[in-house]
């Protein structure tokens, strides 16, 4: 672990997400305005608000201060990136497991559902669910779990398939051990690390999808602070006034950018080795 | 002294230095030898000796982290070791030529072997592309490959471990390299194969054009093709002479041990299994689709003996082990412990039976989970016999102490352990359930020589104290003769013949165990 973090690569990324998170639970002390109320509406950044206040990044539309709402913003997305990452981890790697481990016909129905799954363009998929479940954090959450599972699964799948053939899986399974503890004690510890990586991406997917379906006002429903909205707000205008999408887009890539730095920072510490 | 007279190699105080941290200083430390033309030097060393990075630093391909600190290597009257990278590698090829351990993954999967060698012309020579074809074709055949034109024109997957293996000779050959590097050459083959590649190695060492560096961990294939040994230990080297004098009269207490662990080919006449049939294997059969693996496999074993399945790689010897622990199911045929047919248990009753027939792998490094410790591994196999953690942890630090591990091995990982180490810890898992037979599938084979004599007389101990019926498989005859009551010869999955070890090593009955025996490196009497 503490070679992990003399990798630059892990640094910078571990410091842009820990710096969003710091920001995240600190939002009610770190916002200088309510990111709710109508200030002035579209001041430049460093412009003034009513009763002098200075707007650092700006006001949109509505005159809400930009700052605040990106502050406030990140913990829909850091908390939504995170859940739905999760449910999808518990799920692809529940099946995956079961599939790589069983084989024969198990497999073959999880692995053609997943196949279907993924043979639809994400973005569709997401609208879809959305659209027929209404825009709601939990559906977010359902969405991009639906959508990036059966990835999941597929990883999941071909290492345990790899793991299963091993020696010691043989020497358990010789020994009558129950199938849940090669599962749980041999199989998934060394999977593990082929998984972590892929789970850091994934969250940076995550927040891009997030912040995709906020832009297609699927995402947190208005008026609450939300990047992609935020973004989708401010593109009519974008041209005029473009502190507007420019902050939001940063917030968004560099939340991304910090997760695929870690990633990276993984991968090469298990090439390494 | 006239130039043929000349080495082709020159070795003269060469060290190699580890990286600080290493458990050594040197990988190798002050090592001088000379090969000639038409001699075939055998450097014999057990695993960590420093054989392999010797033979990397006179191809000049040492591994990262190795540095030369001293020495020189001289091939004919050219020093290497002040060469440019980019005349070095003119040198390789050219004038020596190396001939790696895996044949198979020596060549390129996606190429035609005969392009394969045809490249190598290609780069060396300025040959026509005709001549190319004709040069290769020409090399195939002198490798003794019955149809040079099909294995030209295979790739690599098509071909046996023994032609790959001859293919990639011929590539060495190519460009009539002064020295031939062999890391290991045979080791991958069975011992049919194997002796023919050594076969090989001798005649292209009476055709005087090659001074031949072998590197071998194998006293057997010394005795066979060797003209000179050199001894390695620790990255020195202990002893250097003609082979008689090695092999008979060695002077350096380590080569005497070396020699000493190799299996007595002459079985001690033991005693015949007195013991009732505590397994008997009747009419089984296994196949994958439409492949046989065995066939009416009918054997017994007696309580408190050993049992030696021999053959050689796709008999269907692990095959047969895995069936017996339920690892995988069986078409046909019984397989009866006291009355109960093995392959037949369900529920408790099979759970019973796994306590009661135990596995010990043949890959030290890939049976133990690198993720658990010693203490973890062991335990749980002692908790399916229904201990609590506690009474897990006691029975688990008696088994250490039986197998001839520190207590200290308890919270230590595999990673952490020699190959023999791990053997023993599984041995130790094995052990956990207290069972009444124990399948050891090869698990020596991947041991050195003095491990591997350790490892067999630690099975033999267990077996005397607990009463053990073992069933031993094992490609090494040697082997076989050295600890078993029974040998049974497998060949494509048929039993063609068994018996105690003194009549099937002595006057087999079979042409096959004839000719595994005639095989065995170094012979066997």
């Amino acid at each position: 672990m503490t070679r992990l973090w003399k990798s630059p690569t892990v640094a910078v990324g571990a410091l842009i997400v820990g710096a969003w998170i710091l920001v995240a639970i600190l939002a009610p002390w770190l916002s200088p305005q309510d990111p709710l109320k109508s200030l002035t509406p579209l001041a430049l950044p460093g412009g003034t608000g009513p009763q002098g206040q200075t707007l650092w990044l700006g006001a949109d539309l509505l005159g809400r201060d930009i700052l605040s709402r990106l502050i406030w913003g990140a913990r829909p997305v850091l908390l939504l990136a995170t859940l739905a990452t999760g449910c999808a981890y518990l799920l692809g790697v529940t099946t995956g497991l079961i599939a790589g481990y069983v084989g024969g016909w198990t497999d073959e129905i999880l692995s053609f559902v997943a196949n279907v799954v993924l043979s639809f363009p994400v973005l569709v998929l997401y609208i879809v669910v959305i659209v027929s479940f209404g825009a709601s954090p939990v559906n977010v959450v359902l969405a991009v779990t639906f959508g990036s599972a059966p990835a999941v699964f597929r990883i999941v799948r071909a290492v345990t398939v790899d793991i299963a053939a091993r020696d010691y899986v043989a020497a358990s399974r010789a020994q009558g051990e129950p199938a849940w503890r090669i599962l749980l004690q041999d199989i998934l510890p060394n999977a593990a690390p082929a998984l972590t990586v892929d789970f850091c991406l994934r969250l940076a997917y995550s927040a891009i999808t997030i912040g995709a379906l906020g832009f297609l006002g699927l995402g947190l429903p208005p008026p609450a602070p939300d990047w992609g909205g935020m973004v989708s707000e401010g593109r009519a205008l974008a041209f005029a006034f473009p502190h507007l999408v420019l902050f939001p887009c940063l917030a968004i890539a560099s939340l991304a950018l910090g997760l695929s730095l870690i990633a990276d920072g993984l991968q090469a510490d298990r090439d390494s080795r | 002294m006239t130039a043929l007279d000349a080495p082709v190699l020159t070795v003269r105080g060469l060290s190699l230095a580890l990286p600080k941290g290493a458990d050594r200083p040197f990988a190798v430390e002050d090592v001088s030898f000379e090969v000639r033309r038409g001699e075939i030097l055998c450097l014999v060393g057990e695993s960590g000796s420093g054989k392999t990075a010797l033979s990397h630093a006179i191809m000049g391909a040492l591994p990262a982290g190795l540095k030369r600190s001293a020495g020189e290597i001289r091939l004919g009257d050219r020093s290497l070791t002040d060469l440019s990278a980019k005349d070095l590698r003119r040198l390789r090829g050219d004038r020596m030529a190396m001939i790696p351990q895996e044949p198979i993954a020596a060549l390129n999967p996606s190429i035609r072997v005969g392009r394969q060698i045809e490249e190598v012309l290609e780069l060396h020579t300025r040959m026509t592309p005709a001549a190319r074809r004709e040069r290769c074709l020409s090399l195939l055949a002198a490798m003794k490959i019955a149809d040079p034109e099909r294995v030209a024109g295979s790739w690599p997957h098509q071909l046996s471990g023994g032609q790959c293996q001859r293919a990639v000779i011929a590539m060495a050959l190519a460009v009539h390299p002064d020295l031939l590097i062999a890391d290991e050459p045979t080791t991958a083959l069975d011992v049919t194969t194997q002796a023919q590649i050594l076969t090989l190695f001798g005649d292209l060492r009476a055709r005087g054009d090659h001074g031949i560096l072998m590197v071998t961990h194998d006293f057997g294939v010394v005795a066979e093709v060797a003209d000179r040994v050199a001894v390695m230990r620790h990255g020195q080297i202990v002893e250097i002479g003609p082979v008689d004098d090695i092999l008979k009269r060695p002077t350096h207490p380590y080569s005497r041990q070396l020699i000493d662990c190799l299996p007595r080919a002459t079985p001690e006449p033991r005693p015949a299994p007195a013991g009732d049939a505590v397994l008997s294997l009747q009419k089984v059969c296994k196949s994958y689709g439409q492949r046989q693996i065995l066939k009416d496999i009918d054997l017994t074993l007696q309580r408190g003996s050993t049992l030696s399945i021999v053959g050689e790689s796709g008999s269907g010897k692990s095959t047969l082990a895995r069936l017996l622990v339920r690892l995988t199911a069986c078409n046909a045929g019984q397989a009866l412990m006291e009355g109960e047919d093995l392959f037949d248990l369900r529920g408790a009753a099979l759970q019973r039976m796994r306590g009661r027939v135990q596995m010990v792998f043949q890959d030290p490094y890939g049976a133990l989970n690198p993720r658990r410790t010693v203490g973890e591994i062991i335990g749980r196999a002692a908790r399916l016999t229904g201990l609590d953690a506690k009474g897990a942890k006691a029975r688990t630090l008696e088994l250490l102490g039986l197998v001839g591990l520190p207590a200290e091995a308890y919270d230590r990982r595999p990673a952490a352990f020699s190959g023999g180490q791990r053997q023993r810890i599984g041995i130790a898992r094995a052990l956990a359930t207290n069972p009444e037979i124990l399948i050891a599938d090869e698990s020596v084979s991947a041991l050195d020589v003095s491990i591997q004599a350790q490892i067999l007389e630690l099975l033999q101990s267990l077996q005397t104290r607990f009463g053990l019926s073992i069933l031993f498989i094992t490609h090494d005859l040697r082997v076989a003769g050295q600890i078993s009551d029974t040998i049974a010869v497998l060949k494509d999955g048929e039993v063609v013949e068994s018996g105690p070890p003194q009549a099937v090593l002595h006057s087999p009955v079979h042409p096959y165990t004839r000719a595994l025996i005639q095989a065995s490196p170094g012979g066997l009497a």
